[in-house]
């Protein structure tokens, strides 16, 4: 069986490790192979950014060499696909080189796209790239008071982030004294503060608290740079002095020009996580590129990432796939003030977060560190 | 033509229904229709009023025998 893996993130490369560990003899026999298709030879640990933004960490250490988390039996290579022939089994790949499969898997992730909001991407920061993130660790610095703006584009991937950067910054504005000449005005998309119900009472009641102000029912429509205002489709129009955004995302452009799912999101069958329509029985879609309705994150990458990867060594081994994906989702959530709480969640099960605390945020900081040893598949 | 799009946002709590909806909102063209299949209660009540507030159209909503809401919303501008 020829396994192609298109994609050298989160959910590529979980899946591609725990598949080559469950089919160890079957490639040293031969009998299987699994080749990696990346388009960087950096495997980079995005939730990060965060911190890079906040000034405690930088980007160096948010970055290792792909090949040293893989296992050596995989083939790993930094050539990006840019043809999926599906008809025909194969994929092509920027340097022209054809990989034929027998389950291609993608996982291609997504990417911040500011510029579909017009005035977004020229009048705003936010944390979606390393250079983004210094860029608005630099602003942050250099901020001296004044109004500033969350303001949340839809879809985006890590669904915490919008209240994790308010919280975080809130901390950094008074650590640096100013808090007294800065009002946070945090915006979100639906009618409440999150998308989930019991997370969204608690922050509300934390802004109350801290002097946060918040609006609702607020999507991005436009950015006038010249007034330093955002207009949203509900009508409303907020000043800023400093806005803070959480980009709409898409999926990455290749998918969008093969015409594998608009906005380069792919259709996939939500239990068998195979791209839904023609041929798609040889075809597994992983982590954010997905149409799922379930959050863009890290922890979505990795369950769907492993329940896969049980699935085609057992089809390798006996012809027929093991279980199906649940819907299960992990997330932490920065609090502020050295605190964290989490959600999980699956598709049947609502989440039931418990209070921030010192301990889960003290937690997450390890995991920070314990990802390296995750996504090689140790723990 | 004028499209018809289902957005299956059953056993979404997060992003929601109505989040997956705003978003695939951008995907579709002027008189298109999204169906929006919700299995959350909430979804009755948030997503005509946000419709109401942004000033598409909410045609029809119904709930099938598996409790799911088929909430059809027709993009406006
Ligand atoms: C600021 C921030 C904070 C976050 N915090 C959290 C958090 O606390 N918890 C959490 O669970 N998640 C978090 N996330 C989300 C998490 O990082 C992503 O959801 C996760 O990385 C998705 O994994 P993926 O494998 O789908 O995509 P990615 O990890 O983005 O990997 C995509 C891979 O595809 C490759 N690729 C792209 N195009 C091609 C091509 N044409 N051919 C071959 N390869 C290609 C890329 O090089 C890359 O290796 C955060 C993200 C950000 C940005």
């Amino acid at each position: 069986m020829r396994i192609v893996v298109v994609g050298g993130g989160m959910a590529g490369t979980i899946f591609a490790n725990n598949l080559a560990r469950r089919l160890s003899s079957e490639l040293k026999a031969g009998k299987a192979r699994i080749t990696m298709l990346s388009a960087s030879d950096k495997h980079i640990y995005q939730p990060g950014w965060l911190y890079v933004a906040l000034g405690r960490m930088t980007p160096d250490e948010l970055e290792r060499e792909e090949a040293s988390l893989l296992e050596p039996e995989i083939a790993f290579f930094v050539d990006p696909v840019q043809s999926f022939r599906l008809g025909e089994s194969h994929v092509v790949t920027r340097s022209g080189k054809v990989h034929e499969y027998d389950l291609l898997v993608i996982a291609t992730g997504s990417r911040p796209v500011p510029e579909d909001v017009p005035g977004l991407k020229e009048n705003s920061v936010h944390c979606y790239s390393a250079e983004d993130a210094l860029k608005l660790h630099d602003r942050l610095q250099a901020f001296t008071g004044g109004r500033i703006l969350v303001t949340v584009g839809l879809p985006h991937k890590c669904p915490m982030i919008p209240l994790e950067i308010t919280f975080t910054m809130h901390d950094f504005i008074r650590d640096r004294g100013l808090i007294d000449k800065t009002e946070f005005y945090y915006t979100y998309p639906i009618g409440r503060a999150h998308s989930l119900e019991n997370v969204a009472t608690w922050a509300s009641g934390e802004f109350a608290k801290l002097g946060v102000r918040q609006e609702t029912f607020f999507n991005l429509k436009e950015v006038d740079g010249a007034k330093g205002c955002v207009r949203s489709e509900e009508g409303s129009e907020v000043k800023y002095d400093l806005l803070v955004a959480v980009p709409p995302h898409r999926g990455e452009a290749v998918i969008e020009e093969n015409k594998l799912g608009p906005n380069g999101w792919i259709p996939t069958d939500r239990y068998s996580l195979h791209m839904q329509g023609d041929h798609g029985e040889k075809v597994i879609v992983l982590g954010d590129t997905t149409n799922l309705p379930i959050s863009k994150a890290g922890s979505t990458a990795h369950f769907e990432a492993e329940v896969a990867a049980e699935n085609a060594a057992a089809m390798v081994k006996t012809g027929r796939a093991a279980r199906s994906y649940d819907g299960k989702v992990f997330c932490f959530i920065e609090a502020g003030k050295d605190r964290a709480t989490y959600a999980m969640f699956t598709y049947q099960k609502p989440p039931e977060p418990r209070a921030p605390n010192a301990a889960m945020h003290a937690f997450k900081m390890a995991y920070n560190q314990l990802y390296w040893a995750s996504v090689r598949g140790l723990m | 033509m004028i499209g018809h799009r289902v957005v299956d946002a059953r056993g979404s709590f997060c992003p929601g229904p109505l989040m997956e909806l705003i978003a695939a909102m951008k995907q579709v063209a002027v008189g298109d229709t999204l169906e929006l299949l919700s299995s959350d209660e909430g979804s009755a009540r948030d997503v005509p009023e946000w419709v109401q507030k942004v000033g598409h159209v909410m045609e029809r909503s119904e709930r099938d025998d598996a409790r799911v809401w088929h909430l059809f919303v027709r993009k406006a501008k």
